[in-house]
């Protein structure tokens, strides 16, 4: 027994970027039916890190840097919206962040990168440089064998749990419809429209939208699209609860409104392999103590392990079909940071709009001279 | 086999638990001729159905009886055998090239064998009732520990509210040990009882279970202890510790007061480790937990790995004894160890033993069935006790469109706390299951990972220059196959 | 409130302390035990609503009866055995970290 619905916008994926957009869309007016898999689907967004991240973003692609600034600024307006409507306080908090460096090599590497980048975006990006007596200062916890840190006061974090939940609700609260629990078996094209077919049912809309993740690489072809991503595998720590002490995150360790410390991260290429490894939890679990020796009696209560969404070159697709006129692909790595983007201007572009200037450069056929495998 | 960089085999066999399977195994293991290594949490064999039974008072073994000091011989067999046992051993990570790494006197160990027998037991159903997290409310087992591994009583008024035979059991031993037992609270609705009879005949061990049982009940008779059948609406009422007992039963509402109140609504199996190792596992409608899919020899759907005893389906203490046997059985012939002759000839008893055990299941699951209160709470019903998240939470994430436990654990942190799930896990599959109206099986259960327990920073800290390529605990890229 | 059965061979008593102050405990108990005869009824409070706990398992499931050991936070107290001079405290919310030296 089949069911079929009619929507105005279909998208597929209900992880930060579907939901994100997904809400933006319906807030605006539109009838959205979202998609979304199992349980046990991979999800990049259910190992999110939590990071509202600007520093060091959009090296050799300016728009992104812009496009990220752009985000991190929407943020405590795109919080207090959703703080209003659902009850939900996402816990944004955004007092400056740092990359903790273990020797002057990596601090003065780091450093050259963020010149460069303020060069390509203007002398307006916000970082600066501190030694370890300055951050030891900032933070009294910081251990002895950092170098020193790149601070940025645009960065910032949010409960990427709450982040979800928020946006979940509100989506449905405003007659957003969310049918979680099946794969797509089939896009079609036709009269204009589209038709995708999951589970025995099969729903219809004029535009249909791609954020999927991992997903986006073998639905994209559907539509005259192409998303060529692969997974990259981050492993998190999770602490007991602490009382609050590290005021400020970082890029491999914060503390979240619950007193929990996540402890990140790696980066590796292995396939569709989301499991945890001794090999990486115990390389950032010593590169934590490191920086914050009072963490090494710390309980570790939990891992993480979770496929990133990572283009040849690390930046989004963010592209309409031409093929098949309605259907945009989207994709990208920092579904957090990029939240308020996504659910505002991106999602009036979907609806329509006019395409944001800085996401204009992020089309799949940048990759075209570079072997996708 | 990964490809990678993997430590040397430091074992014929491991296995990982004390109690009766774990005892059974190694002790076979050892018998057969595999260099056996067998680890434990605890200081002294036993698990918990035979918790310190090497170092326990005689009064108290004696308080307890033949069900319980059986274990010291299945202790003596171990301690002869000569296997190599590791007290104070906390396994933190199985991997799925078969590593075990765990934690001893605060120190990192790793050791690796191409066979590993899981052991790791059982625990108690969770009781989620109104007020079950104040403090004097306990788990009726966790009385019977507190008797073998110290003693020692609950003081003052105690009332026992569960059902099955261990609530008639728990209410006797504290008798015996001169406690004050109240009252007696059974939940299980009458329909059990006409279930179970159907049952009888085909486990003849069940008329000396069902005369067991009415001896007990006489026994608290004669102590007038109060008695209730068929309790609903039950609520544990107090501030900051249990002070009375609130329930409706023959269709008048009562209230007791207690100083303590004991839970029991029967065990089901551990799956921490099993759910960790992601092996197959099937939901059992009749003993309505995950059991651990295995072969006759404890094998599991992961090559080399066996589990034996309740920790893959509830049989009780003497059917762990003969799985923990067969399975090192099957570890031997897996090694090329043991002729086929020889085998059978091993095999055949304890298949019988075993067979026994299992034949008078039927009979006590219908018997120890929880009723609906208990398997689905009230809404204000605390499930996660670690991060306090209630039944309606739960019921509320499923209507938010949360189809599985990992998605409602990632929206309501239940499952997140310390206990990464261990009490509240069976419960939230069973209420996904009913508010989303699919079964159990395909609502699934929380991934778990490691650490199987909390462990500190500089431990997991402390690997990274003794293992640098080490994979564990990692699904092949064809098993995940999009 | 726990008390020990009566007619039991006498075994060494060793003292510990709980919350600075001494208490007798039984040689090979469980620490979690030695606290309930010694009517430690409140464990702990929860970090996330304060609410009181106690141990609900006694096997090293519930991770309920957490205490502080010898200055190590969030220790299952049923899975430790006293020992001589033990020092104990009771826990209040979420742990509070102490400056590394």
């Amino acid at each position: 027994m089949s069911t079929h619905t009619e929507a105005d916008i279909l998208v597929i994926g209900g992880g930060v970027v579907g939901l994100s957009l997904a809400y933006g869309l319906v807030r605006g007016g539109d009838r959205v039916v979202l998609l979304d898999e199992g349980d046990d689907a991979l999800r990049a967004a259910r190992g999110n890190f939590g990071l509202v991240w600007v520093q060091g973003k959009g090296l050799g692609q300016p728009a992104y840097a812009r496009w990220t600034l752009k985000a991190a600024a929407a943020w405590p307006a795109f919080a207090a919206e959703l703080r209003e409507r659902t009850g939900i306080d996402v816990e944004l908090s955004q007092p400056g962040g740092l990359t903790m460096c273990l020797d002057d090599n990596e601090l003065a590497e780091r450093a050259a990168q963020l010149q460069r980048l303020r060069g390509e975006v203007g002398p307006d990006y916000p970082y600066d440089v501190l030694d370890g007596d300055a951050v030891r200062r900032l933070l009294p916890q910081t251990g002895p064998a950092v170098a020193g840190a790149v601070h940025c006061a645009a960065d910032g974090h949010t409960s990427p749990l709450r982040l979800l939940r928020a946006l979940l609700q509100a989506y449905e609260d405003l007659g957003g419809r969310y049918v979680p629990g099946g794969r797509v078996e089939a896009i079609a094209h036709r009269a204009g429209g589209f038709e995708v077919t999951t589970g025995g049912a099969t729903y219809a809309s004029s535009r249909l939208v791609l954020a999927a993740g991992l997903g986006n690489r073998t639905l994209a072809p559907l539509v005259g699209l192409s998303a060529p991503v692969k997974p990259n595998r981050g492993q998190i720590l999770v602490t007991e609860r602490l009382q609050p002490f590290l005021t400020h995150p970082t890029l491999y360790v914060r503390q979240t409104g619950e007193g929990v410390i996540q402890i990140g991260d790696s980066k590796e290429d292995v396939g569709y392999d989301d499991a945890t490894t001794l090999a990486q939890l115990s390389r950032i679990a010593a590169r934590a103590a490191k920086c914050f020796p009072l963490l090494e009696g710390v309980n570790i209560v939990r891992t993480w392990g979770a496929l990133r969404v990572m283009s040849p070159d690390g930046f989004p697709i963010y592209q309409a079909s031409t093929q098949c006129p309605g259907a945009f692909v989207v994709t990208c790595h920092s579904g957090i940071t990029l939240a308020p983007q996504h659910a505002g201007p991106l999602a009036d572009w979907i609806r329509g709009g006019e395409e944001p200037q800085e996401t204009r450069g992020f089309k799949a056929e940048r990759f075209d001279h570079v072997p996708t495998h | 086999m990964k490809r990678d960089e993997v430590p040397g085999m430091t074992h014929d066999l491991i296995v990982i638990g004390a109690g009766p399977a774990g005892m059974a195994a190694a002790t076979t293991g050892v018998e057969l001729g595999l260099q056996t290594l067998l680890v434990d949490e605890q200081p002294s064999p036993g698990g918990q159905i035979y918790r310190n039974v090497t170092g326990c008072d005689p009064k108290v073994s004696a308080l307890l009886g033949t069900d319980y000091t059986r274990g010291v011989s299945l202790a003596q067999r171990l301690a002869a055998s000569g296997a190599e046992v590791l007290h104070d051993t906390l396994v933190w990570d199985v991997a799925r090239d078969l590593t075990v790494t765990a934690l001893h006197a605060g120190r990192a160990k790793q050791w690796r064998a191409p066979q590993l027998i899981a052991a790791t037991g059982a625990m108690e159903r969770a009781s989620p009732l109104p007020g079950w997290t104040l403090p004097g409310v306990m788990n009726a087992g966790a009385v019977q520990l507190a008797i073998k591994s110290a003693g020692a009583v609950p003081a003052g008024r105690v009332v026992v509210v569960g059902a099955g035979p261990l609530v008639l059991l728990v209410a006797c031993q504290l008798l015996d040990a001169g406690a004050t037992v109240a009252a007696v609270v059974e939940t299980a609705p009458a329909s059990n009882f006409l279930a179970a009879a159907r049952r009888l005949p085909r486990a003849l061990r069940a008329w000396s279970m069902l005369a067991k049982g009415l001896r007990m009940m006489w026994r608290l008779k004669r102590a007038r202890v109060q008695w209730f059948t068929g309790a609903e609406e039950i609520e544990l009422l107090g501030k900051d510790a249990v002070q009375a007992v609130s329930f409706r039963a023959g269709g008048v509402s009562k209230r007791i007061d207690a100083d303590h109140v004991l839970l029991h609504h029967g065990v089901i199996p551990n799956t921490q480790m099993s759910h960790l190792l992601r092996l197959e596992h099937r939901w059992d409608d009749r003993q309505l937990a995950w059991h651990v899919v295995t072969d006759a020899f404890g094998q599991t759907s992961l090559p080399g790995l066996r589990m034996a005893g309740d920790g893959t389906a509830i049989a009780g203490a003497y059917a762990a004894e003969a799985s923990g046997a067969l399975a090192a059985l099957g570890a031997a012939q897996a090694l090329g160890r043991i002729d086929g002759v020889a085998l059978a000839q091993r095999v055949a008893p304890l298949q019988r033993a075993l067979a026994v055990q299992l034949a008078i299941r039927p009979f006590l699951d219908e018997l120890y069935r929880p009723p609906k209160a208990l398997t689905l709470p009230r809404d204000e019903t605390i499930v996660c006790r670690c991060e306090e998240v209630s039944a309606g939470k739960i019921r509320e994430m499923a209507r938010l469109g949360c189809v599985g436990p990992n998605q409602t654990k990632f929206f309501s942190r239940c499952g997140m706390g310390p206990c990464q799930g261990r009490v509240c896990g069976n419960v939230v599959t069973q209420l996904l299951a009913d508010e989303l109206g699919i079964p159990p099986a395909e609502v699934g259960a929380y991934r778990i990972r490691a650490p199987l327990k909390p462990i500190p920073l500089a431990a997991l800290a402390a690997l990274a220059e003794e293992a640098p390529t080490q994979t564990v605990n990692s699904v092949a890229e064809s098993e995940h196959a999009e | 409130m726990f008390r020990r059965i009566e007619g039991q061979a006498p075994r060494r008593t060793i003292a510990i302390e709980v919350e600075g102050r001494e208490v007798n405990a039984r040689e090979g108990d469980p620490l979690a035990v030695a606290l309930l005869e010694a009517g430690v009824e409140r464990f702990r409070d929860t970090p996330v609503t304060g609410a009181a706990r106690a141990p609900l398992c006694l096997m090293g499931v519930c991770f309920d009866c957490l205490v502080e050991v010898d200055g190590r936070p969030n220790v299952q107290a049923c899975m430790v055995t006293v020992r001589e001079g033990m020092r104990v405290r009771l826990q209040h919310g979420a742990r509070r970290l102490e400056p590394a030296r």
